[in-house]
């Protein structure tokens, strides 16, 4: 595998939005992902027919897609749950991926029920000889989504906001290069959602790693992310900037513009980029930047 | 008010033992059949100072200990074996489940040939008799595991032992429980057919040489005896469960 610093061609920093700085706060460096005519089926299925996505260090990307498009697929590759049946998936080098590893948040918070918050978090550490010092390094990542203090208790007593926070937390504990986020909130109410979404921007800024986040909720990819690709029929079928200052407000009209473009390329009315480029200039208003 | 809630599961044992030994005082029960509780309790009394009680409880209760520890971890190392590997189920499984289907108490005369009535024949069927669930449940609980835990714990890189021992064996424990349940009331079955039928010591030799004497108190109190050894064991495996399986709401306060 090669190290890639190559910036997407989609992809044009806005003068406000966050350096993209490959080395994190959080000690771990973030990994780029470059994924070259990537091929999975299952059976006689093939859910992704050549993907070609190329993710700077550090960008916060989201996926949209009908649901069964293969967005989870897509994960599972990332992470190496899956293997590629064609096509190329380089994730940084080996050297930086054995230091800030490639972390997967799944939709449910897959916690083990019959141990303690904090040995849940260390189950992140599994493998990577943290040693004596598990403990405290779990109880820190707790301390960042809020939860030091229930580190001693069963995740049976934990609500699905709290539960997936302790997954957070897991993922987060060994400075991941990488975190992919598999509709990591579908299940949450509207508030914690929001509460969650929060979180995860604020862990993103100050660890600095890749984020792909794959959700349904288009507002949502808008709120978080710096770019957003639609995957439509196995492939990409729009790749869309979002250059919208951080922190971002709510319900602003230049947000609303985004998610409208995108939800229409959701829908399959709007015209298709074959390679998902879609220009600054276009028809999206992202080149002029925010009007709120 | 607490204290008379823990009390409520005693009230109707106390009203049978009431109501029996009315029964016969007043000579509704002739004590040919059924000697009344008092003289029950004279009679273990009685073998408690003969120091008979205690040596007969002893060989008993080491007999369940040891057959049961042999059959229940035969049944566990093979259950975990076959939860684990696809290879080693498809190998064994099918043969175990039609020895299954041969009851153990069945194996008696063959035992009894085998081994004579010494120490082995019983332990061998305990241990086979208490095999069995402890086996199937492993397994069950091995095989049942979420899988989604295992893919997870995978993801995170955790070592094959660190699997085991962090997941799948917790994970299995619940249905385990079960099976040692189950096998302990195997084991107290066992033993009082065997030791009547075969034995030189043991709760059940005291039982049936009393009642070649026709002492039918003594006989009562060996019965008690067993309930009262098959109850304490089952508290004690309880108590285990309740306190491994304290993550698990359903355990936490039964
Ligand atoms: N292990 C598998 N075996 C067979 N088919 C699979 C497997 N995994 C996924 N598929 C199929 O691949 C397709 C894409 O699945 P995937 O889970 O990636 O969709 P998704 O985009 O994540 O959908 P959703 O938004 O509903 O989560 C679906 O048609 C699914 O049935
Ligand atoms: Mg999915």
């Amino acid at each position: 595998m090669t190290v890639d610093t190559s910036v997407a061609p989609g992809h044009v920093p806005g003068p406000l939005s966050r350096p993209m700085s490959p080395v994190g706060v959080g000690g771990g460096a973030a990994l780029p992902v470059r994924l070259q005519g990537v091929v999975k089926s299952f059976g006689t299925l093939t859910v992704l027919r050549g993907i070609d996505l190329t993710i700077p260090a550090g960008q916060f990307l989201a996926i949209v897609g009908r649901s069964g498009c293969g967005k989870s697929t897509l994960l599972r590759l990332l992470a190496g749950l899956d293997t590629a049946d064609a096509g190329t998936i380089t994730i940084g080098d080996a050297a930086r991926r054995a230091e800030s590893p490639v972390r997967l948040m799944f939709q449910e918070p897959r916690l083990l029920p019959w141990a303690r918050i904090r040995r849940n978090v260390e189950v992140g550490l599994s493998g990577r000889g943290a040693g004596p010092q598990a403990g405290a390094l779990a109880q820190e990542a707790l301390a960042r989504v809020g939860l030091a203090e229930r580190a001693g208790e069963w995740p049976s007593v934990l609500s699905g906001g709290q539960k997936q926070r302790v997954a957070l937390a897991r993922a987060l504990v060994s400075s991941p290069g990488l975190l992919a986020l598999d509709e990591p909130l579908g299940a949450l109410d509207a508030l914690t959602r929001l509460e969650m979404q929060e979180l995860i921007e604020r862990v993103w800024t100050a660890q600095g790693f890749t984020a792909v986040l794959v959700t349904h909720d288009v507002g949502e990819a808008v709120a978080l992310a710096d770019r957003i690709v639609v995957l439509d029929g196995g492939a990409v079928a729009a790749d869309v900037t979002v250059d919208i200052p951080r922190p971002r407000q709510r319900g602003d009209a230049w947000a609303a513009a985004i998610e409208g473009d995108v939800l229409r390329r959701l829908l399959g009315g709007a015209s298709q980029t074959t390679n998902g480029l879609v220009s600054p200039s276009g028809a999206l208003p992202v080149a002029t930047g925010p009007q709120a | 008010m607490s204290r008379l809630r823990g009390l409520l599961p005693w009230v109707v044992p106390l009203l049978v033992l009431i109501i029996w030994q009315a029964g016969s005082e007043l000579g509704l029960i002739r004590a040919t059949v059924l000697p009344a509780p008092s003289d029950v309790a004279l009679a273990g009394w009685r073998l408690l100072l003969s120091g008979e009680l205690l040596r007969n409880v002893g060989v008993s209760a080491w007999r369940a200990g040891l057959g049961f520890t042999i059959g229940g971890a035969i049944g566990f190392a093979l259950g975990l074996l076959n939860g684990l590997s696809d290879l080693s189920q498809r190998l064994l499984d099918t043969s175990l489940q039609m020895v299954r289907n041969v009851p153990h108490l069945a194996m008696i005369p063959l035992v009894i040939l085998w081994f004579g009535i010494g120490e082995e024949a019983k332990l061998f069927l305990v241990a086979l008799g208490v095999f069995f669930p402890v086996y199937v449940n492993t397994l069950h609980g091995v095989r049942s595991v979420d899988p989604h835990l295992i893919e997870m714990a995978g993801a995170y890189g955790m070592s094959s032992r660190a699997l085991i021992r962090r997941v799948i064996l917790p994970g299995a424990l619940p249905s385990v429980f079960v099976g040692v349940r189950y096998g302990l009331g195997i084991t107290w079955l066992t033993l009082i057919v065997a030791e009547t039928i075969s034995a030189t010591s043991g709760i059940g030799y005291m039982a049936m040489n009393a009642r070649e004497f026709l002492m039918v108190d003594v006989v009562v109190f060996a019965i008690l005896i067993y309930a009262l050894l098959g109850k304490v064991a089952d508290s004690v495996t309880r108590l285990l469960e309740r306190r491994c399986l304290a993550w698990n709401p359903a355990y936490r306060n039964a």
